[in-house]
């Protein structure tokens, strides 16, 4: 079982009522396994914040609840998490936080453990699939025994690997449900109420610690060799168990607040302590600040990006066995071999919307989603992107500065998912305080990157029971946006002519893009509009100029010396369209000079 | 094949999009039923969108960490010529590789910047000698009326290499992963894959 379901099995083993989201890689599954069970009202909240939110009046009422995100999300949902931890629970609440160390599917490397201490909720870390359901479980009696939030850490080599699990049963909360009105003290945070908890948070942090030591059956202490002793937590107790399976270990399923007694005893029973773990030194400045001479940590182990086996094994073999880590045979240097990022799919809507933007010369905000791989050559139409929201802001700012030099040249982009997270704040921004940024809202129809999951704009719910669904043009309107077109991007030289005109118009706009859903979206039939099934290049046409290449479709490639021109001469070589990879969007044929693609036969 | 006591590294390439993690979905469902621990991680996401998509599958009487050691490959197991050649450093010097014949260029390549790697059959020879072998997947999967059953062509060939499997226990695994209206075209995959070896 993936770690993900686990998660959402635990969950449901602990008689979990409501289940909020928002999708981000590596935490997207943990909702949708969750959705299948029948007992568990689960949703796709907007955003984060509002999923814990949500989540938080759920708690209020009696239910178990659990809310899950990716690492970043957890900074969007900052705001009512930092003070859920004041209020406390009624029914169990924790919050799934999932990282991505390396940054395999995210915009920056973050150790969410640092939540922990800063928002004073306990964490629990597990190792693998048999622990996301256990730890699980067993947040939810943490959670209402000491009237807390739990944080629950997973990362992606936890919540993408599968290992073995051992089901159980549900097993119904017997907290009652219902809103009280005597308990206002305890859930309305204004000062005078706020400061009578923020003496209870610590009291809460006490007793955890003494939880930590004496009750919470993951924080073991395996104790074999005792001439070097390791703690570590989360997968990377693993891959050092991996690499020396005969030392002794403190494996802390509970990453904060700290076994500190266990943590002594451990120095006493091992000769040197080496703390094991990814990203930041948390473990081990917590150690050291308690006095313990920590023998080796980050001196050795890296700071960036994910262990693993070989990295434990490469930092730490010549500390602990006295042999230098030798480095297996290299047959083939790696770095020559052509790298292969990830790219739009074959006929996406992205594509022909990026290539209009590139030649029309525009700075581009961009956002989070599939279409942030615009921002490779050789399309490489995406200029600035930092989080969920922030190209309309960004656009918009760049106006400020700008002034008439910028007409013309800004515009911002972003998904219709992204556009409801976090969109229609700066957008009643840029129209309040009189910007003249251009938003496309590249509507494909689905939350794509993590996944197709629902949103809003949908029309249907996580369950895919029938909903509203926004429309973004009254939307747009609504707050105030007087400008809005909407385009269909496949059509290159209309979307060009309109995105122009809107660029250079000295008030805020919108454009929406329609008739553009996901390719990988089969309710939608993406490729019932194209009018071909597949495409070809005539080589006597092709001159061989590359400019088909530009769009950066996976498609097409270049067959260098293939083709000649009239008169028999070679040419230095044309394009050629993969029949197994081309759907028929007809892009390439679209900006071909020389009428060289035409309809082929698949 | 495998003794009780030892785990076994199987290391799968290729290119998002080639069914990959169906196929280790299928190798877990054929381990586990026969009674080992199992472990795989793979990474979703953007990785998913053409980009190269590994697996770390491993499998023995107990299993610590999900991921392989640099090195430590027992098979491995490519989808693509070029993503077998981008972790042949992973392999044992007597470990097996099998290898579906496909070529899909990466960017670079398509864009002329950069040629396709051309000899990846002979330095796999050069240094596996015997414990190479190409499948030629995608045409089988071609003339089967599908190109998606590629992987499962692989798997046939796979399956091969442990013999003290039943056909069942691999066929019972596809029926068990793949909707009932594919059994049919990925069963013949299976088959026709298993006969390469």
């Amino acid at each position: 079982m993936q770690g993900n379901e686990a998660i959402a099995r635990g969950a449901w083993e602990a008689g979990v009522i409501v289940g909020c989201a928002y999708p981000g890689t590596p935490s997207s599954e943990i909702m949708a396994e969750l959705s299948k069970y029948k007992e568990i009202y689960t949703e796709w909240s907007p955003n984060e914040k509002v999923a814990v939110e949500v989540a938080h009046g759920a708690s209020l009422a009696g239910g178990r609840v659990i809310a899950c995100m990716k690492h970043v999300g957890l900074n969007v949902a900052a705001d009512p998490f930092m003070t859920i931890t004041y209020t406390g629970v009624k029914g169990g609440f924790v919050i799934v936080v999932a990282d991505d160390p390396s940054q395999h599917s995210s915009q920056n490397e973050q150790d969410s453990r640092n939540w922990t201490r800063f928002g004073k909720a306990p964490m629990l870390e597990p190792v693998d699939s048999g622990e996301c359901k256990d730890f699980t479980r067993i947040a939810f009696e943490i959670s209402e025994r000491f009237d807390t939030l739990v944080l629950l850490r997973s990362e992606t080599r936890v919540s993408h690997s599968d290992s073995c699990v051992e089901l159980g049963e549900r097993k119904e909360s017997t907290i009652q449900k219902g809103l009280d009105q005597k308990e206002t003290p305890k859930y309305v945070m204004v000062p005078m109420y706020a400061r009578v908890k923020r003496v209870a948070i610590e009291e809460r942090i006490g007793k955890l610690a003494t939880y930590a030591d004496t009750e919470f059956p993951y924080n073991v202490m395996e104790i074999h060799d005792p001439s070097i002793g390791f703690i570590s937590s989360g997968v990377s107790y693993l891959y050092t168990k991996e690499v020396f399976p005969s030392h002794s270990f403190l494996k802390l399923g509970m990453v904060w607040p700290l076994p500190k007694k266990m943590i002594t005893e451990f120095f006493k029973k091992v000769r040197k302590v080496i703390v094991v773990e990814e990203l930041d030194p948390f473990l081990e400045t917590e150690i050291r600040a308690m006095g313990l001479k920590v023998w080796h940590g980050k001196d050795l182990i890296p700071v960036i990006g994910e262990l693993s086996p070989s990295i434990v094994e490469q930092s730490l073999k010549k500390a602990v066995e006295g042999k230098r880590y030798k480095a297996p045979k290299v047959r083939i240097k790696p770095e020559d071999l052509p790298r292969r990022p990830p790219n739009l799919c074959a006929g996406c809507s992205h594509r022909p919307l990026f290539y209009a933007l590139k030649k029309l010369g525009l700075f581009v905000f961009g956002d989070i989603g599939c279409y942030g791989l615009a921002v490779a050559p050789p399309l490489s139409a995406m200029h600035a992107s930092t989080c969920m929201g922030a190209g309309i802001g960004g656009a918009y700012g760049a106006g400020k500065v700008l002034g008439e030099d910028g007409l013309g040249k800004i515009c911002a982009v972003i998904g219709d998912s992204t556009f409801l997270h976090g969109g229609i704040g700066p957008l009643i921004d840029a129209v309040y305080n009189k910007g003249y940024s251009t938003t496309i809202i590249l509507d494909n129809s689905i939350t794509a990157m993590t996944g197709l999951q629902e949103h809003p704009g949908t029309g249907y719910t996580i369950q895919s029971e029938p909903s509203m669904m926004i429309d973004y043009e009254q939307l747009v309107r609504a707050v105030g946006v007087k400008h809005v077109k909407k385009v269909d991007p496949y059509k290159i030289q209309e979307t060009m002519e309109v995105i122009r005109e809107e660029v250079n118009r000295d008030d805020a706009s919108v454009i929406i893009t329609e008739n553009s859903p996901c390719m990988l979206l089969r309710r939608a039939k993406p490729l019932e509009k194209f009018k071909h099934p597949v495409y070809g290049v005539d080589t006597d046409k092709c001159r061989g100029c590359q400019v088909c290449l530009e769009i950066n479709c996976p498609a097409i490639s270049w067959q260098e010396g293939a083709g000649q021109t009239k008169d028999g001469h070679k040419r230095k070589g044309t394009a050629s369209i993969n029949k197994d990879q081309c759907v028929g969007c007809e892009v390439c044929a679209q900006i071909c000079k020389f009428e060289a693609i035409g309809p082929g036969t698949k | 094949m495998a003794d009780n006591e030892k785990v076994t590294n199987i290391f799968l390439s290729g290119v998002g999009g080639q069914g990959i993690i169906l196929t280790s979905n299928i190798l877990a469902e054929v381990f586990l039923k026969a009674g080992y621990d199992v472990k795989k991680s793979e990474v979703h996401g953007m990785a998913q969108r053409g980009g190269d998509v590994t697996t770390h599958f491993r499998f023995g009487k107990k299993v610590y960490s999900p991921l392989i050691k640099y090195g430590e490959v027992d098979f491995l197991l490519s989808f693509e010529l070029l993503e077998a050649a981008r972790y042949i450093n992973w392999v044992k010097p007597e470990g097996k590789i099998i290898i579906n014949k496909q070529v899909i260029p990466p960017p670079a390549v398509s864009l002329g910047q950069m040629r396709y790697p051309r000899d990846v059959e002979r330095i796999f020879k050069k240094y596996f000698k015997n414990n190479v072998w190409m499948v030629n997947g995608l045409e089988i999967a071609r003339k089967l009326g599908n190109i998606q059953a590629a992987n499962v062509v692989l798997v046939g060939a796979f399956s091969n290499f442990f013999p003290e499997f039943k056909e069942e226990q691999w066929t019972d695994a596809i029926k068990e992963l793949l909707a009932a209206r594919l059994h049919e075209l990925n069963i013949k995959a299976f088959y026709e894959g298993r006969k390469t070896l």
